[in-house]
């Protein structure tokens, strides 16, 4: 059986390597990218931690299966990574045609 | 062991996919490298006995958010390889440091003190469609409700912000 570190340590490299993404590219796709990178790496921790944790119900009502949580909240992750993405890449869509460039670097305009 | 074996093969591959991202200068190269890292990532999901999120994991993003991201890439024409020059500068080399100070941070913090947990405790039917879909339709029924009011508004959203004139 895989120790769980190993899972957690695949998810931070994924997260890192996001992260690193985010700040360093100009591309806004490319930050979009790593964006999901970033959510998929988190997805992988909440997956590792829901199989490795105990599978009791914990509420005296027995209203919320516990050990089902991470997986809920899995599902909810992609539903809103879907829509980000939908929505994000409009935006720059929207940007390209009002400035025909895109480099994040140059999108200064809200700059106080 | 052989179960070992095969973890550290598809995480490095998954980790290769992830380091492509970023280091690609051509976005569809990019966008080609996110797409093993997910279809690995299922695979991965699938050792973990959640049956039923690898699948949607291939379905929605190596299918779904994949083909839009690429799609984008193609609109814009961003496939030019003179399209945009990234710029050689300090940044990336101080994200660089920052970067690895946060994983070593993390890893040795957050992960390593963890490394005593070995046995999974789950019962190894809950990545089943069955478990999953009647956990979510029963006391996570209005989080999904929720769910789908985000998604109509992320469409009409979309939708607004693609069009030239409404």
């Amino acid at each position: 059986m895989t120790p769980l570190w190993q899972y957690l340590a695949l998810g931070l490299f994924m997260f890192t390597t996001g992260a690193i993404g985010v700040v360093v590219r100009r591309n806004p796709v490319v930050v979009f990218m790593c964006i999901e990178l970033m959510l998929n790496a988190v997805n992988l921790t909440f997956l590792a931690f829901a199989r490795y944790s105990p599978s009791v119900t914990i509420n005296a009502k027995n209203q919320v299966q516990s050990w089902m949580a991470g997986q809920m909240m899995v599902i909810f992750v992609m539903a809103v990574a879907a829509a980000e993405v939908a929505v994000g890449l409009g935006i720059i869509m929207a940007i390209y045609r009002l400035r025909n460039e895109v480099d994040v670097d140059e999108m200064s305009t809200l700059r106080g | 062991m052989s179960n070992q074996i095969l973890f550290w093969l598809m995480a490095a591959v998954a980790a290769m996919g992830a380091v492509g991202v970023v280091a690609f200068n051509n976005p569809v190269r990019s966008a080609l490298s996110l797409v093993v890292n997910f279809f690995v990532l299922a695979f991965i999901y699938f050792s973990l006995n959640a049956q039923l999120l690898g699948i949607t994991q291939i379905l929605v993003y190596t299918g779904a958010i994949m083909v839009l991201f690429l799609f984008v890439i193609m609109l814009l024409n961003l496939g030019a390889p003179q399209a945009l020059q990234e710029k050689r500068d300090i940044k990336p080399l101080l994200g660089l440091i920052v970067g690895l100070g946060l994983f070593g941070i993390l890893l040795s913090q957050v992960v390593m003190p963890l490394n005593f947990v070995t046995r999974s405790m789950a019962r190894d039917d809950f990545g089943t469609p069955q478990a999953v879909g009647k956990t979510l339709f029963t006391n996570y029924v209005w989080p999904f409700e929720i769910a789908s009011v985000l998604l109509l508004v992320g469409i009409v959203g979309s939708i607004l912000l693609a069009k030239r004139r409404i």
